[in-house]
């Protein structure tokens, strides 16, 4: 063994077997146990420091709490300390690839957060004088003209929240247009098996009788069926393009055409927009509106769940009956229609309010103009490219849904080359935690058995593509040799083992509560 | 291009595994009539510095709140968030990962949202919390919703004193879901209208406290009037600072309590992203929409969280699902969640007291001008006051010289008759400079 002059060692000694070992303490070196606010907090605690109040005569006498709130309070350090340990206990895009299908988990570039934060635009009032916020307005009518210059679509509604917001955006500018031509007996909305849920919720959460459109054996929406089923009760069709198993509706437009000729409207849910950003309008497909989610294509972080936004194109046809507000601009400048009055008198309403998402159109707008028309087309490709480069190299060992023909930005595979293995898509995808790696999306669609839709999106380089698909083909093969202790217990290197499921769902417990006596009352 | 880490020799190898002749034969299945062979009419890409001036130059087009004497609320309140919130939010671990669908690897976004629901269900008084929803406006529309499923009955009573535009949202979304909407005129003080409005065809009622006004209402009586009638009361806040000071939906009765709680860790954002609260009795609870998180164990019985009764959720439902959200507003919900650990039980009485003390003041000193009334009569941090002019014409008077001075009402409801009425709100960033000044200059522009 090395020593230093003190007598340290600098060389570590022969590995001996670690199985089986445990701390004394519980730690688990760099992962750490935390307990919750309300273990660790003080009632008197706070990491705030506020003037004194000088009481002066308030009349709201009866109106004031008498009973403790509850909330422990937390140090600065406490509280950093806090926060630290429980974000090391989450998987992250920042750390390795997260492919989970249809939710396009793409590198979050830091200067869109640095231009979210810019006092101009992040310390306004969506109600302060409209005079003085003429560069926030702008900024809208800008990400509104890549929108819709990006789409080939002549209107866009900016302001709802997220996808599943501006699917209902949508499908109100749908139910308000048919109205308004004397057709609002049409109640009935077509959508395909292979949906997202958010669509046949949104359509039935507007009063519609959702039914579902047919797929033909090679993943597409069958046109026969369609054509069976559309007729003067139907309002609207849903379909994703490219649709959730990662395909193009290769009959897209002849779909637009039967639909139109039908007297519905052409709704497409636009999750997938990443895809085909740059090379392909949807106003070319003959879509009458589509959402955009703006933390899929345009990249605005996910933020564990949320928040997103989902600007909503309209066709010509929609477009006079889009909700407020939106932005108009003349020589006196710009200016946000609030009320639906006057020529704005068709619009259904609004859908929030305030304006929207303005911290998310800041980082996309960010997004594009770094990216430009030239960039956002190379995104696609090399979104598409990086989906087959999966799909080629594992389609020996696992099995793809759809064999023939490229994908786009997902490769979807089912889970046939499992059979006889003992191994379920659950078990693989809990298994891949172990190589270091977020599962694919799993079970959806669901037109596929034991679905595992897999989307790398643009931002990985071959490197870590490589790197991916190894471990794949590693654990592919280990389940087909019968390896079923590595998958039937998996994760073992995740902060914590399966989770029981069924005992939150029968016996919820949704926050915490004091064991008797109080930890903190002690105080 | 800087985030695109393909090189041309990346692309030429993997077309060839793939075994295409070039990227066209991977879009084969666009119709010819849609495929484009040139980037669309938009600039090309452009870096770091050059994203960095057009930014700037358009938010140097805006006055922002810091800049001077800022009066503005209405559903959106400046307040101080500290340094740490803004620091943990942008960890990457948080920032960059996703709804919790793996919760062997997302225990830190699940563990927070358990703290989030937790502090939620407190400050509202209420039995359980869900993991939030995109912003208090829409939370208001979803616990309308709710209401219908829970009593089966079609119509909603709103109060005078909700924010017109949380009344639009809940219009949009109601009528689209057959429920039929009875909102009574504009009034500041409107407890009794309400209990008088209240029939038995009706589902909920819905009532703000502060309500849009700044009126702080004991909705106790209005909760037995809706309960006699069976129907739900719905309690919307839009300063969760209030929740400090007064008392929570749930000691009043409230079934569900319903919240913007931007003002607590996150910046006003001209609008949004903001974070909706949403809390309920938990006999309502499998009818709740939106994410909920639950305590269990793992398999070696160690604590852990999951997201749980999702077969309410649209993702197992679909059309039977309680509601299509698919997110929460969960960046938001974090920063809320820090911000109220840092603040405390104390820190948040502290802070509560010290917005209602401003807002007391800021009364005090517009009160003394001739022509100036104040019309709300208990309020926290926000009031009404009638001017003896037009309110928006005051307002841009005042901020051509550097004071905002609040919002007109008539912005947020142009035919209610009151555009002489506009709202002050004050919080604990609101200087006793600023309130001097702010007076010395509505003096002058109402004589």
């Amino acid at each position: 063994m090395s020593m230093n002059n003190v007598g340290r060692p600098t060389r570590p000694e022969a590995s001996n077997d670690d199985a089986g070992f445990n701390s004394l303490s519980g730690g688990r070196g760099l992962l750490q146990d935390e307990p919750l606010i309300f273990e660790l907090g003080g009632w008197t605690k706070t990491g705030v420091d506020l003037p004194d109040v000088v009481p002066a005569d308030s009349a709201l006498a009866g109106l004031t709490r008498d009973e403790p709130i509850g909330l422990p309070g937390l140090s600065e350090p406490e509280a950093v300390r806090h926060y630290v340990r429980l974000s090391q206990k989450n998987h992250a895009i920042d750390l390795a690839l997260y492919p989970l299908g249809s939710c396009t988990m793409k590198h979050n570039p830091r200067l869109n957060e640095k231009m979210a934060r810019l006092p101009g635009l992040s310390d306004i009032h969506p109600l302060q004088p409209q005079s003085t916020v003429q560069g926030a307005i702008e900024l809208m009518d800008r990400l509104a003209h890549w929108l819709k210059t990006l789409t080939g679509m002549p209107a866009v509604a900016l302001s709802p929240k997220a996808g599943a917001h501006g699917e209902l955006c949508g499908l109100l500018a749908i139910r308000a247009a048919h109205e308004a031509a004397g057709n609002g007996h049409r109640k009935t909305v077509l959508a395909p098996t292979s949906a997202h849920g958010t669509n046949p919720a949104t359509a039935a959460f507007c009063g519609y009788t959702v039914v579902e459109i047919a797929q033909t054996d090679d993943g597409r929406v069958d046109l026969a069926d369609l054509e069976a089923k559309l007729g003067d009760h139907v309002a609207a069709i849903m379909v994703t393009n490219p649709n959730t198993c990662g395909l193009f509706e290769r009959d897209v437009v002849e779909i637009a055409r039967l639909t139109h000729a039908a007297g519905a409207y052409f709704y497409c849910d636009g999750a997938n927009f990443n895809a085909i950003v740059g090379r392909v309008r949807p106003g070319d497909l003959g879509v009458d509106a589509m959402h955009i989610n703006l933390h899929k294509t345009f990249s605005t972080p996910h933020g564990g769940g949320g928040p997103g936004a989902g600007p909503v194109v309209l066709s010509e046809a929609l477009a006079p009956f889009a909700p407020t507000p939106w932005v108009v601009h003349d020589e006196n400048g710009y200016k946000l229609v609030e009320e639906a009055v006057g020529p704005a008198a068709q619009a259904f309403g609004r859908m929030s309010a305030f304006h929207g998402q303005m911290g998310m159109y800041v980082r996309a707008y960010a997004y594009m103009l770094s990216h430009g028309a030239d960039g956002l087309r190379q995104v696609a490709e090399d979104a598409v490219l990086n989906a087959n480069y999966i799909k080629a190299r594992l389609s020996d060992l696992m099995s793809p849904a759809f064999p023939e023909g490229p994908c786009m930005h997902e490769a979807l595979f089912d889970d046939a080359w499992l059979e006889d293995t003992g191994v379920t898509t659950l078990d693989f995808a809990k298994a891949m935690i172990d190589e270091g790696f977020h599962p694919m999306t799993m079970y959806f669609p669901l037109v596929v058995h034991g679905a595992m839709l897999i989307e790398p999106t643009e931002t990985e380089s071959k490197a870590e593509l490589d790197r991916f698909i190894e471990a794949l083909r590693l654990l592919a093969q280990a389940a087909k040799a019968g390896e079923t202790g590595r998958f039937k217990n998996a994760p073992h290197l995740a902060p914590l083992k399966r989770l029981d499921e069924t005992l939150a769902a029968r016996k919820p417990k949704l926050k915490w509560k004091p064991v008797a006596p109080a930890p903190l009352a002690a105080e | 291009m800087r985030y695109l880490p393909l090189t041309p020799e990346d692309r030429a190898d993997m077309l060839g595994v793939i075994g295409a002749g070039s990227i066209d034969e991977l879009f084969v299945d666009v119709p010819a009539v849609a495929r484009r062979s040139e980037p669309v009419d938009l600039p090309h890409h452009a870096g770091e510095i050059e994203v960095e001036r057009e930014l700037l130059r358009l938010s140097r087009r805006n006055r922002s709140a810091a800049e001077g004497p800022f009066f503005v609320g209405a559903g959106a309140y400046r307040h101080h968030v500290p340094a740490t919130v803004d620091h943990i939010i942008q960890r990457s671990e948080f920032l960059t990962s996703y709804t919790p669908y793996q919760p062997e690897i997302a225990q830190g976004t699940l563990q927070v949202l358990f703290e989030f629901q937790s502090q939620v269900a407190a400050l509202t008084g209420m039995d359980v919390a869900n993991a939030s929803l995109y912003d208090g406006s829409t939370a208001t529309a979803e616990a309308v919703m709710m209401a219908q499923r829970v009593t089966r009955k079609n119509k909603a009573v709103l109060s005078g004193g909700v924010h017109p535009q949380y009344v639009g949202a809940v219009e949009t979304l109601a009528h689209a879901a057959g429920v039929t909407t009875h909102r009574l005129p504009a009034a500041i003080d409107a407890e009794d209208a309400v209990i008088a409005a209240i029939d038995a065809d009706t589902a909920c009622v819905v009532v703000q406290t502060p309500n849009v006004f700044g009126t702080a209402t004991d909705v106790t009586r209005i909760a037995e009037a809706a309960h006699a009638a069976g129907a739900l009361l719905i309690v919307v806040t839009t300063e969760a600072v209030s929740y400090g000071l007064l008392k929570s939906p749930g000691a009043m009765g409230a079934d569900i309590a319903v919240a913007e709680g931007q003002s607590i860790g996150n910046g006003l954002n001209f609008g949004g992203p903001y974070v909706g609260l949403f809390a309920c009795r938990e006999k309502f609870v499998r009818q709740a929409p939106g994410r909920l998180c639950g305590e269990t164990v793992d398999a070696d019985g160690k604590r852990g969280f999951v997201l749980t009764l999702s077969t309410r959720e649209q993702h197992i439902r679909r059309d039977k699902a309680t509601s299509n959200i698919c997110t929460n507003s969960g960046l938001c919900a974090l920063a809320f969640s820090i911000h109220m650990s840092l603040l405390g039980e104390q820190g948040l009485r502290q802070l509560a007291s010290l917005n209602h003390q401003k807002a007391l003041a800021t009364a005090k000193a517009l009160a003394a001008i001739p022509g100036v009334e104040i019309l709300t009569p208990r309020f926290f941090n926000e009031f009404a006051v009638r001017l003896p002019k037009d309110a928006a014409e005051v307002v841009e008077t005042l901020a051509a010289h550097g004071v905002i001075a609040g919002v007109p009402y008539s912005r947020l409801e142009p035919g209610a008759g009151l555009d002489d009425v506009l709202l002050v709100a004050t919080t604990e960033t609101t200087l006793d400079t600023d309130i001097t000044f702010f007076a010395k200059l509505l003096a002058g522009a109402v004589q």
